[in-house]
This record gives C-alpha cells, sequence and structure tokens, in this order.
C-alpha cells in the first residue's frame, strides 16, 4: 500500500435539496489506521463514507487522499475500495469475474490478473469457489468475495458500509475480527460505518461519532467511553443513566463529591474543570457501576434503592431500581449473586470510575 | 487534446468535407450518391462546397463555432474550467446556428417576407441531410462534454450524452411535430396566424354542439366521442373487473384459458375485431342473415355506428382492463380481508367496505385507460363508424378526403389532445399518488376472502359468455380467410392466403407475386430496424431516471411520457405536416415510419426498464462504480446482462406494437414503403374482405409466434432467480 493514504475533510457539507445531511465536518484519518464512523441512523455517517467514495461529492468543503485534493473527482477516478452493505455482488458473474472486474481486462494482462486475484483470494480465505456464483455461496462467503473484490485493486482507503449487518450475531463477531486482521496485515486505510457501538470499540483505533450531520465527538474507543464529552455520546457509547446533582469540593484535592438532595452518593476523582464545583450539573452513571452491597456492610456514600423490576439474562441481570431520592436508575449485575427480587429494598453505591460528569 | 475531442474533430470534419450536407433522394443507406462527381452535384455536395460552389452563403456561419472550438483547444488550451465553458457556449452557438438558418429558407426560397431583401431571389435549400445530423451531433457530444467537464451529472459524460441526445430526440420528434400541427390551427391561406381564425375552427358547432339534447340535430363530434369512450371505459373496467375476480378469487377451472384472453389485443390488429364483428353482424354476417332468414326481418346495418364501435371497442379493450386489475386484485393483501373478517365482518361487507375502496385507484386507472383507447381507436372507427362521428376519424377524414384541411385537422387534433391529456394528467396526479396496492415485497401470508355469492355469480355472468363471444370473433377471423366470399359464397377455399402470398418460379427464380409480400416484408423490416432503436433509447432513458441524478428530472419523465397520451392520429397527422419540407423532409421514406415507430413505443420501453431497473439493487451500479468502470462499462457490464429479460421483452412488445399500428402511421406509408395495417384498411375499403382478413390472420400468427420466441429466450435466463436469492 502507498506510503501516505491518510483522509483529511476539511469544512465539508453535503446539502441535499434544503436537507443538510453532513453539516461543515473536519477530520483527520492517519494513514494505515482503521477508523469507524459511529451513529443512530441519519447521522450523516452513509454520506460521509460515500463522500470519500466519490458516490457523493461534497457541496462545500475539500477532502484529500493521500494528500491529493480529490474534492471534485468521482468514485471511478479515486483509488478506494468499498463494501457495501448489500455486497452488491453483481450475480451474474462467478466469484472469479466478480473479484476480476475491477482490474485490467485486457488480454495480455490475463495472467496478472488471475495472479492477483488468487493472491486476494487466498488473503481472505477462499478456496476452490472460483466458479461459484454469488447465490451460490453462504453470506459469510459472499463477505470475503465482497472484500476480495474490493481489495485488490489495491486501494489507497478501503470503505466498510455496515458490512455485518447480514450476518447472524455469532458470525459478526468472527468476521469483524477477520475485517480487522486483514486491515493490519495490509497496512490499509480504512473507514468503517456502523450504528452498532460494541462492533465499533470493537474494531477501531479511533471513532467518530456523528449526530444530526456534525461531528460529535472524535476519540479512541477507550477516550469515548471513559470520557464522553456529550451526554448524546454518554448515551450512545454504552448506556448511561443520567442524574443530576452538585460538586462540591472535599478534602482531597483531587477529589470532589457529587451529591443529590445533599446526600453525597460518590467521590469523583477525574475532574477535569474546577468550574463545575458548586454547581448544578449532569453525572453520568454507566449500569454497571451501580454496584450491590451486603445488607451488612453499608459503606459510604452507599444509598438504599428498590427493586422494581429484574430481568435474568443468564450471564448477568439486568435491574430498574429506584434510589432513595426518587430517581430510576438501569443497573447490570454480573455476579454469580441470586437476583434480587422485585420490591425488595437494596443497599447499592457507585463505583466512580464509572462516572463522567459533564 | 484529449481522445474525446479528437474524435469530435475527425466527426465535425467528416461531416463538413465529406457527407452531403441536405437530404438524398432515396436512401442515404444505398450510397448511389456516392459517385465520383457527388461533392459538385449541388443536391449531394458537402457543406462547404455548398458554400464554395453554389453560393450558400448563409451555411457559413454554422461551421463558425467549430472551428472556434477547436482553435481554442489547439492553441489556447490553459485549464480544464476555461476549456469546458468555450465548448458549451460555442456548442450551443452552432446548434442554435444550424436550426436558425434551416428555418430561415425553405424548398421554395425564403419563409418570411422580411428576409428577401436579404437573401437573392433564387436562394433556396434542401431539408437537412447527414452532413448536418453529423455536424449537430458533434455539437451535441461536445455540449455535453462541456457541461460533464463543469461537473454536471456528477460528471458521467455518458449520461450527459445520453441525456442531451434524448431530449433533443424528443424535442424534434415528439414535441416539434405536435407544436406545429398545434399552430397549423390558428393559420389559414387568407388570413396568416390569427386567434380568430382558430376561435372559428375549434368553436365550431360540429365539434362542440349539444343540439342532440333540445332536438333531433345530431351532437358536435367532440360530444359523441366523449360519449363513446366513456361507454366503453365503463364496459371495459367492469368486465375487466369481472375477469380479475374470476381468475383470482374463484376455483373456476379454465382459468388458464382466461390469462391467454388477456394476450390476444396484444397481437390483434386494431380494426380486425371490426371486421370480425362484420362477417358476424354485418349485412351478409352469419347471425344478421339467420336472424334474417328465420324471423323474415331485416335487420339491416344497425352494426355500423354507435353500437358496433361501443361492441368492438369493449371488444378489443376489455383484455387491456382485466392486465392493469389483474395486477390492482392480486395487490390486496389478504391479511386486510383476513382483518375485516377476525372483526366480525361477512364476505358482502368485506368486499364492499375493504376489497372494494382498495381497489378504488386501480379501477379509476383502468377506466382511465379504457377511455384514452377508445378516444385514440381509429381502426374500428374507419370499419364500423358508419354516420357515428368520432374524433380520430374526423381528423383522417379532414386529412386524407378529397377536401384536404389542416386547419380543420389541427382544430380536431387540439380537441382530441385535450381530452387525452386531461386523462393523462388525472391518471399522473389524481389517481398515480393513490395506490393503495398492499405488496411490499414481505412475505404476507393468508388466503384470500371468499367473494359474496352476488358478486361472484355477477363475474360469473360477465366473464363467461363474453369469453365465448371473443372465441367465437377469433374463429370468425380464422375463418373469414378459408371462405370465399362472406354470406355469398360459404364454399371453403385457399384463394385469399395463395391471393395475397403467392410465390412463383418465374424464369427459374422465386417471386413473390402476392398482392401482401411487399408490405409484409417492409412492416416486418421496418419493425426490426426499429426494434432495437426503441429498446436502446427506452433503456438509456429508464436507466437515467431511475439511477441519475439530475434538475429537471420530473418533466423529463414526464416528456418521455407524454407521447403515450398523444393519440396515434395526431402523431401521424403532425409527422405529415411537420416533416414534408425543408428543414426535416422525410416524407415518402422508410425512416419516416422507423422514428414513428421509435417514439410512438419509447415510452413502453421506458417503463419496462425503470420497472427492472427498480428491482436491481443500485449498490450493483455503485460497486461497479467504485471499482473503477465509468457510466458506459457499467450498463454493459453489469446492468444490461441483469435486466436481459426486460429488454427481450420491451423489443418484442416494439416490435409487435409497429405491426399492429394504424392510426399513427396510415398517414406516413408511401408506395414504395407499404405497411401491412394500412394496406389491409386499404383492402377493407375496397371490400376485399377475405384477403384482408387471410393477411391479418398471417400477422397475428407472426406475433404470437413473436411472443413465443420472447417466452422462450426469457424462461431459458436464470439470472433473475438468482439475483433475487441474493437478495
Amino acid at each position: 500500500m502507498s506510503t501516505n493514504s491518510g483522509v483529511v475533510f476539511k469544512n465539508v457539507s453535503k446539502l441535499f435539496d434544503d436537507f443538510s445531511a453532513v453539516d461543515n465536518i473536519s477530520f483527520e484519518v492517519k494513514s494505515g489506521q482503521l477508523i469507524t464512523l459511529l451513529g443512530p441512523s441519519g447521522c450523516g455517517k452513509t454520506t460521509t463514507l460515500r463522500m470519500i467514495a466519490g458516490l457523493e461529492l461534497p457541496t462545500s468543503g475539500q477532502i484529500f487522499i493521500g494528500g491529493e485534493d480529490v474534492s471534485n473527482v468521482y468514485a471511478a477516478g479515486r483509488s478506494v475500495g468499498m463494501v457495501f452493505q448489500s455486497y452488491a455482488l453483481f450475480p451474474h458473474m462467478t466469484v472469479m469475474q466478480n473479484i476480476c472486474f475491477g482490474l485490467s481486462d485486457k488480454s495480455k494482462d490475463k495472467a496478472e490478473t488471475l495472479d492477483k486475484a488468487h493472491v486476494v483470494m487466498r488473503t481472505v480465505g477462499l478456496k476452490n469457489l472460483e466458479h461459484r456464483y454469488p447465490s451460490e455461496l453462504s453470506g459469510g462467503q459472499q463477505q470475503r468475495v465482497a472484500i476480495a473484490r474490493s481489495i485488490v485493486t489495491n486501494p489507497k482507503v478501503l470503505l466498510f458500509d455496515e458490512p455485518l449487518s447480514n450476518l447472524d450475531a455469532k458470525l459478526r463477531r468472527q468476521v469483524r475480527g477477520d475485517i480487522r486482521d486483514l486491515q493490519q496485515e495490509l497496512g490499509v486505510t480504512a473507514i468503517y460505518v456502523t450504528h452498532d457501538q460494541e462492533e465499533a470499540l470493537a474494531i477501531s483505533d479511533e471513532i467518530i461519532v456523528m449526530k444530526d450531520g456534525n461531528i460529535d465527538q472524535k476519540g479512541s474507543p477507550k477516550a469515548l467511553y471513559q470520557y464522553p464529552e456529550s451526554p448524546f455520546v454518554a448515551n450512545f457509547i454504552g448506556e448511561a443513566n443520567k442524574v443530576t446533582g452538585q460538586l462540591a469540593p472535599s478534602e482531597k484535592d483531587s477529589e470532589a463529591l457529587f451529591s443529590v438532595n445533599g446526600k453525597t452518593i460518590f467521590s469523583y476523582a477525574k475532574l477535569k474543570q474546577a468550574d463545575l464545583l458548586n454547581k448544578s450539573c449532569d453525572a453520568f452513571i454507566r449500569p454497571n457501576a451501580i454496584v450491590i452491597l451486603d445488607e451488612a456492610s453499608a459503606e459510604d456514600n452507599s444509598f438504599t434503592a428498590k427493586v422494581l423490576s429484574a430481568v435474568y439474562m443468564g450471564s448477568y441481570v439486568e435491574y430498574m431500581i429506584e434510589a432513595e431520592w426518587g430517581a430510576q436508575l438501569f443497573m447490570i449485575d454480573y455476579s454469580f449473586n441470586e437476583p434480587c427480587e422485585v420490591g425488595s429494598s437494596i443497599q447499592v453505591k457507585i463505583d466512580h470510575r464509572g462516572v463522567s460528569i459533564l | 487534446m484529449n481522445r474525446f475531442t479528437r474524435k469530435l474533430l475527425i466527426l465535425g470534419i467528416i461531416s463538413l468535407l465529406i457527407l452531403p450536407w441536405f437530404r438524398i433522394d432515396g436512401s442515404f443507406w444505398s450510397f448511389h450518391w456516392l459517385s465520383f462527381d457527388f461533392f459538385q452535384d449541388e443536391e449531394t455536395a458537402p457543406l462547404l462546397l455548398q458554400f464554395l460552389s453554389f453560393e450558400r452563403w448563409w451555411l457559413l456561419p454554422v461551421i463558425l463555432p467549430l472551428c472556434f472550438a477547436v482553435a481554442q483547444l489547439l492553441f489556447w488550451h490553459k485549464n480544464a474550467k476555461t476549456t469546458a465553458t468555450v465548448q458549451i457556449v460555442s456548442s450551443l452557438l452552432g446548434l442554435a446556428i444550424i436550426i436558425v438558418q434551416s428555418f430561415l429558407l425553405g424548398d421554395f426560397g425564403v419563409n418570411y417576407t422580411f428576409l428577401e431583401s436579404v437573401f437573392s431571389e433564387d436562394s433556396f435549400q434542401y431539408g437537412l441531410g447527414m452532413g448536418a445530423v453529423a455536424l449537430l451531433y458533434a455539437y451535441l457530444l461536445s455540449f455535453s462534454y462541456g457541461i460533464a467537464l463543469k461537473g454536471f451529472m456528477k460528471g458521467d459524460v455518458f449520461a450527459v450524452t445520453c441525456l442531451t441526445i434524448i431530449i433533443f430526440l424528443v424535442l424534434v420528434f415528439v414535441f416539434f411535430p405536435v407544436f406545429n400541427i398545434l399552430i397549423r390551427a390558428f393559420w389559414d391561406t387568407d388570413v396568416g396566424y390569427s386567434l380568430s381564425v382558430f376561435f372559428n375552427r375549434f368553436g365550431s358547432p360540429n365539434i362542440w354542439s349539444v343540439n342532440c339534447f333540445s332536438d333531433t340535430a345530431v351532437c358536435g363530434v367532440a360530444w359523441s366521442t366523449a360519449f363513446l369512450a366513456l361507454m366503453t371505459a365503463l364496459s371495459t373496467t367492469l368486465l375487466g373487473l369481472a375477469f380479475a375476480l374470476v381468475v383470482t378469487r374463484t376455483n373456476f377451472r379454465f382459468k388458464g384459458t382466461l390469462r391467454v384472453f388477456s394476450v390476444l389485443p396484444i397481437i390483434t390488429p386494431p380494426f380486425v375485431v371490426g371486421m370480425a364483428l362484420l362477417l358476424l353482424l354485418g349485412n351478409s354476417g352469419v347471425v344478421t342473415q339467420a336472424i334474417n332468414n328465420t324471423f323474415d326481418v331485416d335487420l339491416g346495418g344497425w352494426i355500423y355506428g354507435f353500437w358496433g364501435l361501443w361492441l368492438a371497442q369493449t371488444l378489443s379493450y376489455t383484455p387491456i382492463a382485466f392486465l392493469v386489475l389483474i395486477g390492482v386484485v392480486e395487490g390486496v393483501s389478504p391479511s386486510m380481508e383476513e382483518a375485516s373478517q377476525t372483526l366480525g365482518a361477512n364476505s358482502w361487507k368485506t368486499f364492499t367496505t375493504v376489497t372494494l375502496p382498495l381497489m378504488r385507484p386501480g379501477l379509476a386507472n383502468a377506466f382511465l385507460l379504457g377511455f384514452v383507447e377508445s378516444m385514440a381507436d381509429l381502426g374500428n372507427a374507419l370499419v364500423l363508424g358508419g354516420d357515428y362521428q368520432v374524433l380520430s376519424a374526423q381528423i383522417f377524414y379532414s386529412v386524407a378526403g378529397a377536401s384536404a384541411d389542416e386547419g380543420k385537422a389541427a382544430s380536431l387534433a387540439i380537441t382530441l389532445l385535450i381530452f387525452t391529456l386531461s386523462a393523462f394528467f388525472i391518471q399522473k396526479v389524481w389517481v398515480g399518488n393513490k395506490s393503495y396496492t398492499t405488496v411490499t415485497g414481505k412475505g404476507d401470508g393468508g388466503v384470500y376472502a371468499k367473494l359474496p355469492r352476488a358478486v361472484s355469480s355477477l363475474s360469473y355472468m360477465g366473464a363467461i359468455p363474453w369469453s365465448v363471444f371473443t372465441g367465437i370473433i377469433y374463429l370468425m377471423v380464422l375463418l373469414g380467410g378459408f371462405v370465399t366470399l362472406w354470406g355469398v359464397d360459404n364454399s371453403l377455399t385457399l384463394m385469399h392466403y395463395i391471393d395475397a402470398f403467392r410465390i412463383e418460379f418465374i424464369n427459374d427464380r422465386l417471386v413473390t407475386t402476392g398482392v401482401a409480400w411487399d408490405s409484409f416484408l417492409i412492416t416486418i423490416g421496418l419493425a426490426l430496424i426499429a426494434m432495437p432503436l426503441t429498446s436502446c433509447i427506452g433503456l438509456l432513458t429508464g436507466y437515467l431516471l431511475s439511477r441519475v441524478d439530475f434538475p429537471g428530472k420530473t418533466y423529463f419523465e414526464f416528456s418521455t411520457m407524454l407521447s403515450f397520451a398523444i393519440p396515434g392520429i395526431v402523431i401521424g397527422v403532425s409527422y405529415v405536416v411537420a416533416f414534408n419540407q425543408a428543414p426535416i423532409d422525410l416524407t415518402f421514406t422508410g425512416l419516416i415510419l422507423i422514428l414513428c415507430f421509435v417514439f410512438r413505443n419509447m415510452s413502453v420501453s421506458v417503463r419496462a426498464s425503470m420497472a427492472s431497473l427498480s428491482q436491481l439493487d443500485p449498490g450493483l451500479d455503485e460497486a461497479s462504480v467504485t471499482l473503477g468502470s465509468r457510466g458506459f462499462k457499467t450498463i454493459r457490464k453489469i446492468i444490461l446482462p441483469l435486466i436481459k429479460p426486460a429488454i427481450t421483452a420491451s423489443m418484442i412488445y416494439s416490435f409487435i406494437r409497429s405491426i399492429t399500428s394504424i392510426s399513427a402511421v396510415i398517414f406516413l406509408v408511401s408506395a414504395d414503403y407499404n405497411l401491412a395495417s394500412a394496406h389491409i384498411i386499404g383492402l377493407v375499403e375496397q371490400n376485399q374482405f377475405g384477403i384482408s382478413i387471410a393477411y391479418s390472420t398471417v400477422l397475428i400468427v407472426v406475433m404470437a409466434a413473436a411472443l413465443l420466441v420472447m417466452k422462450f429466450l426469457i424462461g431459458d435466463r436464470k439470472i433473475f432467480l438468482r439475483s433475487k436469492k441474493l437478495q
């Protein structure tokens, strides 16, 4: 793969009639990275991907691929490979013909074309299927053909448009691992669109969270999960309970105390902005940051809650609880304890590592 | 200079230096004009020599924009943006100059009196020829290339070129002739163009009089046409619904036979039903004679006039209503009816409150279609019309009659257009948006509700006698060709077939001496030439409409569909009027027939390709594009193979429609290029029933064979199954 194949967006907007699908976004994808565009449907992530592919041109702004301004270049003139949600395998062509479609069809290049095709088929793990038609393949195999077809032309950028949405849950986990491995092996810049946050967390170097045509936050999976900068990101990446309360300084310099209705419920160590102190602010508490305590060992800052509902999920139990100040909280218990009964009263505390305050 | 501009330049030079600028008498493709000194002959000389040797100085400006564009490309080539602008401006200028200059002078000198001082008295020009076509094409290409460079339609040169060429063709071959006939209504040799001329003609009591309501006088032709059309629409819709219900909602044993019934009108020339009715119910018809003899009465010619026309049109167009309604009836989801039943409604209530209202837009559609078909029908009106006046026949007689009156024909054409276009608008705007068909593509199991007894028995009572009647009619067609002189000498004979299709050995050579051969071979030949052209233009239009975004798309779609709503007789008259003199002089050519076929049948082909393209995942073409192939390769390698069945079907249909068309082509045929349908109408007018029926039967057999070939070709392909399984 070429040395510089990064993608840069500079103030890119895309209007469809009056509707602004993408609104003045800028970002950079470094060469060789796998970056995910994540967001709910209608957030502009697919439009962004299609603009990288050249299937849409930006209304304003500039797009660079490998340092070259491609803002006015259409798909056929860009060096990109794309894996479509529906795979878009040509149903009237065999696997081999599909893979060779983007390569030269001059007869003098035939040997080279076949060579390249065989190489990528080995790379993606397709064997002895050259002469099958797409309809004769399983979903996973079709997926591999689609990937093989898009990498055989040696593109600068590889694009994935929700490639796993047609696979069943088990296969999804495996294929996303394969995609990541392949991308690392080829060292190609890859851009991946999904609305599944778990998929995004699992596969990406960096995630760009989009909302209403804007970039809400960009960062590594860990940074996004631990330090969401907006309620939207906090809610979208791993769920979170929003609790409104007050931050007060504590005796320790590095900590602050979060209280609701005067009752402190946890001490917070990650505070970046001191100006939040003594003001009303929102805490976003992960469901698994709420921990059930043994009745005997009431700790500091623990509080009582009533179990409103309990759903047994096998490896964990989902609870809806009502905290003593009246708020309803969603929590997940991964312990092996017996599920608590609905209506019973329990003692819980909040692990501050699972909380972000905005 | 890239490959494209080089090609363009070569094309331009060829059109200037080699191709005859004006039209050639006889066929261009025979190349008989290609003698050693063709460029010294006034008729065949290319543009440059027209200018140098024949003092047609007004042709010079035509090439200036080309020279300018070429010079710009060769010498001052700066950047792509300015190149594009120069190309757009110069090619638009070129197009405009060609068009304007071609209208200034005609075959007999200047067209406008104020030009007499500018042009010398003896200057004139013929219609545009191959050289002009090539230069127009070059300018269109250059224009498309220019706007594609500017980013129009995602810079896809292929798509832009297709779009501009199709728009140009539709303007020239649909809008220009229709516009031409319309302004004829305002023109009079004495007065010139004037509104009052139009109102005198258009407001004529012959057209709009309503006296028949107050006294015994006859109503205007507009009303009698509209009345017939309404009655036909009503009867075809009701019968079509009866058939559709019997086929889809009952356990009727001969459903397959009824389905065959739906194919018949497609392969039946429009006047055949009328002829068969005459054999049955005419003066010397079987039934008439039987009744006359048995009851000793004289039924006379009641069949000529309203009743005959109504019967013939109902016979001809019920199957069309059936085709529309069967889709609608099948489209009503069974789960709706099941929901109604679980809510406690009996079958009568379910039918009247759920099923029927859901079918209402479909019924309206079938009604409008029957209305338009009846309005446009010329074949039956000529054969059975009698004294009953309808617009299409009136237009025909006002052009073909002894006192050829183009102005009258034009105002009648406007009247007819008003009716059919209103129906078309109503269909598009009002009915088109109200489709309740509930087919979603998702498996929607369930069983259709039982029809209420009253409805099912009514349907049987309509459908079964009617199909028996239709069967008898077609039996008449078959028999008619084998009877010596129907009603007079009922002995069986092969005479008519022999007369029509005799082949003899003369001087050891096979010679076709039957009277039908000339028109038969010409018809098949022209229909075969028109077939791929229609499909090609239809497919490209369908591709543009369903796959490419461009401003003004709805108007484009509308105008391509419009030719469907213009009755054939109007198209026919307007072609005669528009294309019989410079700048476009196509009279007595086969080309005018081919063009008429192509633009008459184009909308069918557009619809077919749009329907099958909408079933293709757009991701397929996008995948092809991201793999580096541009517009044309995508169409050739991906789209074309995948919609091949639709293309085959639309090819066959356009072939069949070309053969059966009569109203559009009846004025366009000439001695050298006569068509089967026009020839048969001629035979009917000479009362040569036997031979005309024999000829029609052969046509029906040919078209049925074409349909079978299509079934065979499409049935053989598994591609569609594959693509469906994939999604």
